[in-house]
């Protein structure tokens, strides 16, 4: 669909462990009633071991779909994805449902964000635990029991045993969560896709889960793909940072690099838009004018063009813009780089004033 | 200082849950204080299920309070007729957390907003309220002849938009703002927090602001309670709670909200909270949050503690500043 | 840099054209689904022919030629005639003028009963709910024949009567529906909402709750008008509806039904086609109707007729 040409983002400053997911030119797209909706504008990415890749847009902004689709979770028809999506040797785009079957689950584990709907009411967590194990590991019971009991002991859950016989309503929302996560885990995945696992949650329980996945990661050297628009989490944990924005990649880079020193307009607008505690400044927010494009419609140019505050000529609206490499390792998708001193005033960094308090163990008694 | 607004004491409101024998009370608001003067923000913050909407809700007599006094520039709310509850609903307002259950789907948004003003009868003649319902968009940001269109053609910053158009149209002095950004995405969140600060300056208004978002109600509040199991823990204002938080809650939620700048997110230390928040239904004696706290002490099971100034302007329940507060009995 | 706190880009496409009032998008989105404009066409026709029946009915319905008795349909007879010689067609023409009677109005007893209980049930709640639900329940555990041949019973056969008989047996079904939808809805946030701004009761259940439960009540009606018909039916044949001579379908299909075994199969065909036309027609305005009430499946139904 697209004539620009698409450097590959190659790109191994940080790491020289091995490649295990490679999307090319991912497009999905949806057949509604107002006509074709192009979900995910061509997405190339390279996931490597142990790495934690943070996919950051709003919703409608492809980030969701763009895994989902890799493993085909999303309906098609309506929905329809090209590209090529290389998990080891295997172009998952190109495999059939029934040979899917063995890559969900089982080499990509999942978590969605509400841990209520993931999982089945009317089964144990023991069976929901266990089922995945017994068909992709061929586990007798017995073994997929004991492995059930060390997965959620392994997750957090108290006295695992008593528990493998309790139904998702008797757990409290971090606790399912948790349960979530065991089974995302339960067949020792390559890649581990955290779709907005931790939104639905409170703060003090998404910091759990923050913690619980990143050593669940440290110890089995899985990547990880965390889906969310939260920039603070993003902070947090990611190694690099892709921003979606109407189906494309606008910005990538590695996360500290993106934070302090954003370079497409939309991060810059997403960050300065963001009240960030510590900041004390209290005037009106930096808010980005407007709404996303639909996907029915996108702008011809580039698709952020319309809400655009450094948008200066004809180009940004009639030419879609090539995403390149502006310094090692950081890629952007704008014929026009916001300029250091707008781009540093927007991060959070700067803005901070106070320091968050300490509060390391003193007045414990 | 000016007389206050709103001033609400000792607010209870339990709900009984399960029939006959089986038969509980959840104390779901269990004894909040606050006042808030004209013009004021001040932020109720807390996780789900601390409390925080119902006592928002209980307060307008959206819910019933089991007792405790609410009263409003000198009338007491909880002792006016149903008839006088109603005409004085024209000065309290509230904005809805979720835009897309907030509005009847059956009406035109302008209907919606109309319907305020025909309440209380607000508009002389069918132009004059159509006026004043486009007036009333427009004030909000949207175009006034979308007054015709209905609620599913309306994105969600565009709903609460709307919302926040009706919450104004009676020109009340104080709005509860229920969760109000919650259900946005994050580049529409700015947005309606910028619109209702711009309203609150124009309109004199004052907002009780509830929300789980700290950093967002650091942004927009003078001042900021924190709740935890249907009480206030801590109450101070803005910069001060972030500066200096007093009780352990606050300190380990304060410490647990991301922070979008890598460098400090990564060296910060963390204050991990073990398990999950008690029942409100059966909550611990003593202070509420012992059971997680990590300063706790032989008297946080004994004593109930009271809210206490701790700095200027800034109160704690928390014995860890003096055992003040009930002794629990029984 | 200076942001403007909304620009064009976010406003909707203002409407180019003033609005239309909304009982007539109501009735173009109706007019626009095909079925629904089929219904409401031989629903108009049957009205239309039972009103001017004396007019469109080629014969009397008492007139009978007992030599020309049990007549296949013919030119003469388009319908055949009956046991009597009488002319099937005009009697399923003047039949009709009894049998969307006892339907509308049976019917619209129910509807307004059992709506009105089913909203105070439903939003008052209590006991005023746990009596009147109760009340229902009893009601609603008779067979439905069963109860109506009571009320006729009790009450002394008459077309009045049984109208009454079968509006009572049909108002639980009316009841615990609405009240069903009147629970949900209640807690919805709009009707908070409207609570919120000091709206009285009256101006909610009105306002809010009325138009938010009225789909499932619509399907229900077209249903119930149905049922009422044939429940008309049952009543006759059972000799306790409408009496003789005047012809009611169901009370057609009665008399039909000694005559099958001589293969008189159009006694009792045509009678039955009336009553299956008519359900079907009520029940496809019925579902536009829902349809066309539903501002977003009216915004579907346009935008399909636009392109």
């Amino acid at each position: 669909m697209s004539g620009a040409p698409e450097p590959t983002p190659e790109h191994d400053d940080s790491t020289d462990a091995e490649v295990v997911l490679s999307v090319r030119d991912l497009e999905v797209s949806f057949g509604t009633k107002r006509g074709r909706a192009e979900v995910v504008r061509g997405l190339d990415y390279d996931l490597h071991r142990g790495e934690t890749l943070a996919i950051v847009g709003e919703s409608g902004s492809g980030k969701s779909v763009s895994t989902l689709a890799l493993t085909k979770l999303i309906p098609i028809p309506p929905g329809r994805g090209t590209g090529t999506a290389h998990l080891g040797d295997t172009d998952l785009i190109s495999l059939s449902e029934a040979e899917l079957v063995h890559v969900r689950g089982q080499r990509i584990g999942f978590v969605f964000q509400d841990p209520m709907t993931s999982l089945n009411p009317v089964h144990t967590i023991g069976r929901q635990l266990t089922e995945g194990m017994r068909h992709h590991l061929g586990l007798s019971e017995a073994a997929a029991r004991d492995r059930a009991v060390e997965l959620l002991a392994k997750v957090g859950i108290p006295s695992p045993e008593d528990r493998l016989g309790d139904y998702p309503h008797q757990f409290s929302g971090g606790m399912r969560q948790r349960v979530v996560i065991a089974i995302g885990l339960s067949c020792d995945p390559e890649v581990l896709i955290a779709d907005e696992a931790t939104t639905a949650l409170d703060v003090t329980t998404q910091a759990q889960i923050i913690d619980l996945i990143a050593e669940l990661q440290a110890d089995l050297g899985m990547a990880v793909v965390w889906i969310t628009h939260d920039l603070g989490v993003v902070a947090g944990i990611a190694d690099r940072v892709l921003v979606m924005y109407a189906g494309e990649v606008v910005e990538q880079a590695d996360a500290p690099e993106l934070l302090s020193r954003p370079r497409h307009p939309y991060t810059v607008g997403l960050l300065a838009s963001l009240p960030v505690l510590g900041d004390t400044e209290r005037g009106d927010l930096a808010a980005i004018p407007g709404l996303p494009p639909p996907p029915t419609s996108l702008p011809p140019g580039c698709g952020f063009y319309p809400r655009c505050s450094f948008r200066s000529d004809e180009r940004c609206a009639t030419e879609r813009p090539p995403l390149r490499e502006v310094v090692a390792g950081h890629l952007v998708r704008s014929f026009y780089e916001v300029p250091e001193e707008q781009s540093r005033r927007a991060s959070a960094a700067t803005r901070i004033a106070i320091e968050p308090p300490d509060v390391r163990d003193e007045g414990v008694a | 200082m000016s007389s206050p607004l709103l001033e609400v004491e000792d607010l209870h409101v339990h709900f009984p849950v399960g029939r006959g024998r089986d038969r509980q009370l959840v104390r779901a608001v269990d004894g909040v204080s606050l006042t808030l003067q004209p013009g004021e923000t001040l932020g109720l913050v807390g996780e789900s299920g601390c409390g925080k909407t119902t006592s928002g809700l209980a307060l307008l007599r959206l819910v019933e309070p089991t007792s405790g006094r609410v009263v409003f520039d000198g009338t007491d709310v909880r002792s006016l007729s149903k008839r006088d509850l109603r005409s004085w609903r024209r000065r309290a307002a509230m904005i809805f957390q979720d835009p897309y259950a907030s509005l009847d789907p059956r009406l035109p948004v302008g209907e919606s907003i109309g319907e305020a003003l025909d309440i209380h009868g607000l508009h002389q003649g069918k132009q004059a309220r159509r006026d004043r319902i486009g007036d009333l968009l427009e004030r909000c940001g949207l175009h006034p002849r979308v007054a015709d269109r209905y609620p599913h053609e309306f994105s969600g910053g565009q709903r609460q938009r709307i919302g926040i158009a009706r919450a104004i149209a009676c020109e009340p002095d104080f709005i509860v703002c229920d969760e109000p950004i919650a259900a946005l995405d994050v580049s529409i969140q700015a947005q309606v927090m910028n619109l209702l600060t711009e309203l609150q300056q124009d309109l004199g208004l004052a907002y009780l602001f509830i929300a789980h978002d700290l950093a967002a109600v650091q942004h927009v509040c003078d001042r900021i309670a924190v709740m935890y199991l249907g009480r206030i823990v801590e109450e101070a204002e803005r910069l001060d709670l972030y500066r200096a938080p007093q009780p352990p809650y606050t300190q380990a939620l304060l410490s647990a909200i991301p922070i979008p700048d890598p460098v400090r997110e990564r060296e910060r230390e963390r204050i991990r909270l073990e398990g999950d928040v008690p029942s409100p239904i059966d909550p611990p004696s003593g202070c509420r949050f012992r059971t997680r706290c990590r300063a706790v002490f032989d008297a946080c099971e004994r004593i109930d503690p009271a809210l206490q100034e701790v700095a200027d302007d800034h109160r704690a329940a928390c014995l860890l500043h003096g055992e003040v507060g009930t002794e629990v009995t029984g | 840099m200076t942001e403007p706190t909304h620009d064009p880009a976010e406003e909707l496409q203002a409407p180019d054209e003033p609005s239309e009032p909304r009982w007539r998008e109501t009735l173009s989105a109706l007019l626009k689904n095909r079925l629904a404009a089929a219904g409401m066409i031989v629903l108009a026709l049957l009205i239309l022919s039972a009103v001017f029946a004396d007019l469109v009915a080629p014969y009397a319905y008492t007139d009978g030629d007992i030599v020309r008795r049990l007549e296949p349909p013919g030119r003469d007879h388009w319908f055949g005639t009956d046991e009597l010689g009488r002319d099937v067609l005009s009697r399923v023409i003047f039949g009709a003028r009894v049998s969307l009677q006892v339907g509308a109005v049976a019917v619209g007893i129910s509807l307004m009963v059992g709506t009105l209980i089913g909203l105070i049930s439903g939003y008052r709640g209590g006991w005023i709910d746990a009596v009147l639900m109760r009340t229902m329940d009893v009601l609603f555990s008779f067979p439905v024949v069963l109860l109506a041949i009571a009320i006729v019973a009790v009450l002394t056969p008459s077309l009045r009567n049984t109208m009454i008989a079968i509006g009572v047996v049909f108002t639980p079904i009316f009841a615990r529906g609405v009240r069903g939808s009147v629970l949900s809805v209640r807690e919805e946030v709009y009707v908070r909402a409207s609570r919120s701004l000091g709206a009285s009761d009256w101006r909610i259940i009105s306002r809010h709750v009325l138009p938010n439960v009225a789909a499932p009540v619509i399907v229900q009606t077209s249903l119930s008008l149905a049922f009422a018909i044939l429940t008309e039916a049952a009543l006759s044949y059972l000799g306790i509806g409408v009496q003789p001579p005047r012809p009611a379908w169901g009370l057609m299909l009665l008399d039909a039904q000694g005559f099958i075994p001589t293969g008189a199969w159009w006694m009792s065909l045509f009678p039955g086609l009336a009553i299956f036309l008519t359900v079907m027609a009520l029940n496809l305005v019925g579902d536009g109707l829902r349809d066309a009430l539903d501002p977003k499946q009216r915004s579907i139904i346009q935008s399909r007729g636009v392109t």
